[in-house]
């Protein structure tokens, strides 16, 4: 019996046809790939079909703002229950889409400010999430059961053949738009300006389909800018036990640090304690890392030699384009971050991470989910996770290893030193240290699957708080690992109902290390070995070339 | 270079006078807190956040008080006022070399009521029968919280004012400000305006303070030396030619920056040929710029 | 205001005169310690903004006493929500300043 022929190409097809309704509906306005500002809407009610999956450039830090606010105002009878891909849930017009009946399903990484109003949509079910990611991940499914069928984009600019240039905030754009683009998807940016010339090509004019001049250059949130004034005496004597307790003791080149007062603390003790310790050259040379204002003492002193960017940091261009040899620059001048690749690198290449967190539970469990908010994982899992495909060796990688299977009667292997550092209260005289994390409840409130843990117990390899470091890799059974971690807990609940003796054992035994096990003097931790104390230090150790964004300064 | 700005009130006044030479008036262990916060079941400061005593600054004696800008924002209470009322008094009796105010404070302290307002208004009235007396009463501003309401006004009525970039200078504080007057009036997240308004430059410009120094507790006291010997060969006492000539300074001012909308037109009128340029100066040279312009300097 | 109260014996260390550390700020405090004859115990007295936290303050203070074993001591404290660390890193400075030694490792 012979069937029907199967059409291999009708992908394509509605391609061609979405592309040819909206050459119909603007006519003039478009010119060769450039549609006139004011048409942007017309133009999403033409090529957006109701189901579709979207991907909305919501990043860390770029937004396609004008982009989603022209989405949320799309007409619902038109354009509905679209399923939007997005890496983060930003903007109050990420979420109004849902409110309004556009959009029904979300898959995403990260929602930050959203999360609360997130909680409340999903249990409402106006919302519908299909799963929640790391970064890493979401790119993937775009190329295997997630792929977009229309990409919304931002670019700084495109020239008049819709050449983009993406510049030191390409971030997510393109992992996204490759997804797109090669699999008869419709690409859609919208860009801060149209220009003859690109200072250079990010994305080429063949992978995109419209270019639309944003009325506003698109937003970029500043996430990554800690004034040193805010950092305390105890995160100084954390970052300088991180220091000498584990970059030092394992030679620690290769690295990401995860967001946070902590990690800047260490960024800016290099070029005062670590070099006092003679580890400059030894040790932080290689950075997965955004361009971190408070990185400049130690690039500026030598320590650092080479960083990638998973975006790029408002006020940091300038600076960032004096310092080619230091990070990664295109043949214009400008810096090329993307998220995919220094994800990649923080995964594979990197010997170690080292976070904060908000919770960690007896088994080492760290999760940063609290109650009435589903805020997502970014990319911190994919940093802070050994990375098991890893076959090459470093020093610090075979240390790790060889203590986590020290007497055991396994094949040697390997293994990435992830930190989890953290005080052991919070605002408010909350612990850090918790029996049962909130993710538990969280799980249950919002219906998911499992509880959402950002680092994994078995992936952690020390928790450092100010009362000392644990070394869980040095842990032999369940109850090591559980009193070494409530040695290290404080004057929480778990800290105070640790078993003394058992505690005593694992400090002679080098698992539990307090500062004065490491001949820190605390009297050393004050604020006076921070290499720049505030903003201002900052922009002088740049030679002027730093820029802080208007809320960081006073000038 | 030890940063004024980061130090506590007892650490600038330990790092600032020769060494072991700090005898405190009223120290911690005498308790002498305040009644009203007590009352309030608010908390209290052993030194109800101001720490006054005796000293001696390269060699010369001085009577010395420091708040402390973490309590309370640094605003007055009974206590607080009478501890610098009453140091301002003994200063007289003594016939001291001078006294250093290192001011960081809110003002009046709310909490406190008319108790704080009537403390602020003796202190005024102490540092005016000092200078009468002969002794020189310099301010010292460079703490994170800047020194605003009631003793805005008590820093004015000293000999001289030693700031610096970061010190802030105002009567009301900026969120009053924006309160009372609208945000396009002033918008107090406006750091930048808000350091250009009442920041150490500007106040250095227009004549509002005398020295301008960087955040270093020695180039402060070092500053502060200088405006009392100043003070001591000009004569500490309110006169009234002096008063005459203060009038006059406020009232040019008034005529000729009394419409602009921005410090930075000020700076443009005192002829500054580069007004944006200012806050990004270090302390030098933004000094050395400021000398040709600046109002309030004797021919 | 919570006011605790905590009398120590046992203690070997003397100290001289009076010293204070810290301020009255948010998440901070400020620690008075001085000499008082008090037949050879330290007496703590606390007063802090945070209630319901007594039990970790005894512990605290306990673990102080053991580190320094401070005699004819009276320690009062005002207190405005510090952590456990910034109590420990107070009384730790206080003490040092008045014994002038480092105390004890635990």
């Amino acid at each position: 019996m012979s069937a029907e022929p199967r059409n291999w190409s009708t992908q394509r097809a509605n391609r061609e046809a979405r592309l040819a309704r909206a050459h119909a509906r603007l006519g003039g306005a478009l010119q060769g790939k450039i549609v006139e500002t004011g048409l942007a809407r017309e133009l999403l009610h033409t090529v957006i079909e109701s189901g579709d999956r979207v991907c909305l450039e919501g990043n860390n830090q770029k937004q396609a703002d004008f982009l989603a606010r022209t989405l949320a105002a799309l007409d619902p009878a038109i354009v509905h229950d679209l399923h939007m891909l997005q890496s983060v849930l930003a903007l109050p017009e990420h979420l109004d889409v849902f409110d309004k009946g556009i959009a029904s399903r979300v898959d995403f990484s990260f929602s930050g400010p959203q999360a609360g109003r997130l909680a409340k949509l999903a249990s409402s079910g106006k919302l519908n999430i299909g799963a929640i990611h790391t970064y890493l991940e979401l790119f993937g499914r775009y190329f295997i059961d997630l792929t977009p069928k229309v990409a919304l984009v931002a670019a700084q600019a495109a020239d008049r053949h819709g050449n983009l240039y993406t510049g030191p905030n390409t971030e997510d754009t393109p992992a996204i738009v490759e997804a797109t683009a090669f699999k008869s998807g419709i690409v859609i940016a919208q860009v801060n300006e149209i220009v003859d010339v690109l200072p250079r090509i990010d994305i080429p004019s063949d992978w995109v389909d419209f270019v639309i001049p944003a009325p506003t250059p698109h937003y970029i949130e500043p996430l990554f800018t800690r004034d040193p004034a805010l950092i305390s005496e105890i995160q100084v004597l954390m970052a300088m036990m991180a220091i000498k307790g584990i970059y030092a003791e394992y030679q620690v080149e290769r690295l990401n640090h995860g967001i946070g007062f902590d990690t800047a603390a260490i960024e800016l003790l290099l070029p005062t304690y670590a070099a006092s310790l003679g580890l400059k050259g030894k040790i932080g040379r290689n950075w997965a890392l955004n361009p971190h204002p408070a990185l400049i003492p130690a690039i500026e002193a030598g320590f650092v030699e080479t960083v990638h960017s998973f975006g790029s940091e408002l006020g940091m261009e300038d600076y960032v384009r004096a310092r080619p040899d230091v990070f990664f620059t295109g043949p214009d001048g400008s810096m090329r971050s993307n998220r995919a690749y220094s994800q990649m690198a923080g995964h594979y290449a990197c010997d170690m991470f080292i976070g904060s967190t908000l919770q960690i539970d007896l088994q080492g469990n760290s999760s940063t989910a609290t109650l009435g908010r589903i805020s997502g994982f970014g990319g911190a899992p994919n940093m802070g996770a050994d990375a098991r495909g890893r076959r090459h060796a470093s020093a610090a990688w075979l240390k790790a290893g060889r203590e986590a299977r020290a007497g055991k009667n396994t094949i040697p292997r390997g293994q990435k030193l992830v930190v989890q550092m953290v005080e052991t209260f919070r605002e408010h005289m909350q612990p850090a240290f918790v029996e049962r994390l909130d993710a538990w409840q969280l799980a249950e409130q919002a219906k998911m699957a499992i509880p959402p843990v950002m680092i994994y117990g078995d992936d952690v390899s020390h928790i450092l708080t100010e009362e000392g470091i644990a070394n869980l890799l040095l842990c032999r059974t369940d109850e090591e690992r559980e009193q070494a971690i409530r040695g290290v807990a404080g004057y929480t609940p778990v800290g105070l109902g640790r078993d003394k003796r058992m505690v005593e054992n694992l400090r002679d035994r080098g698992i539990v290390r307090r500062p004065e096990d490491l001949g820190i003097d605390k009297r050393l931790a004050t604020r006076d070995l921070l290499a720049a104390k505030n903003m201002k230090d900052l922009v002088r150790a740049s030679g002027g070339l730093y820029q802080p964004p208007k809320q960081f300064r006073n000038w | 270079m030890k940063s004024y700005r980061e130090a506590t009130a007892r650490q600038r006044l330990a790092a600032m006078l020769d060494a072991g030479s700090f005898t405190e008036f009223l120290p911690p262990q005498l308790r002498v807190t305040s009644p009203h916060l007590h009352q309030l079941d608010a908390p209290v400061s052993f030194d109800d956040g101001v720490v006054v005593g005796s000293g001696l600054l390269a060699g010369r004696r001085v009577f010395v008080a420091a708040q402390e800008g973490s309590f309370m924002g640094g605003a007055v209470g009974e206590v607080h006022g009478a501890k610098l009322t009453g140091m301002l008094q003994r200063a007289v009796v003594e016939g001291v070399d001078a006294v250093l105010l290192l001011l960081e404070t809110g003002g009046v302290r709310l909490h406190e009521a008319n108790a704080g307002l009537i403390a602020v208004s003796e202190v005024m009235r102490a540092v005016l029968d000092a200078r009468a007396a002969g002794v020189p009463v310099v301010a010292l501003v460079g703490g994170s919280n800047g020194c605003f309401g009631g003793m805005g006004i008590v820093a004015r009525c000293t000999d001289g004012v030693v700031i610096s970039e970061e010190g802030r200078l105002a009567m009301s504080g900026p969120e009053v400000i924006e309160t009372a007057g609208g945000v396009e009036e002033f918008d107090a997240r406006d750091r930048a305006l808000v350091w250009r308004v009442t920041g150490g430059k500007h106040r250095y410009l227009i004549g509002d303070a005398q020295e301008i120094v960087a955040d270093d507790i020695d180039a402060f006291g070092a500053a502060a030396l200088r405006l009392v010997d100043a003070a001591r060969a000009a004569g500490t006492a309110l006169t009234l030619e002096g008063l005459e000539a203060e009038h006059a300074l406020l009232a040019d001012r008034l005529a000729r920056f009394g419409a602009c909308d921005d410090p930075l037109e000020i700076w443009d009128g005192l002829g500054i040929a580069a007004p944006r340029q200012v806050p990004l100066l270090e302390t030098d040279a933004f000094r050395e710029l400021a000398a040709a312009h600046r109002l309030g300097v004797q021919p | 205001m919570e006011t605790l109260r905590f009398d120590l014996t046992g203690g070997t260390r003397s100290l001289a005169g009076a010293q204070l550390v810290g301020v009255v700020g948010s998440g901070n405090l400020e620690v008075l310690i001085e000499h008082q004859d008090l037949g050879g115990g330290c007496e703590v007295e606390i007063s802090t903004a945070a209630h319901g936290f007594g039990t970790i303050w005894e512990a605290v203070v306990r673990d102080f006493h053991a580190r320094w074993q401070l005699a004819d001591a009276r320690i009062a404290i005002n207190d405005m929500g510090a952590t456990p660390a910034v109590v420990s890193l107070r009384l730790d400075q206080a003490a040092e300043l008045t014994t002038g030694s480092t105390g004890d490792a635990p």
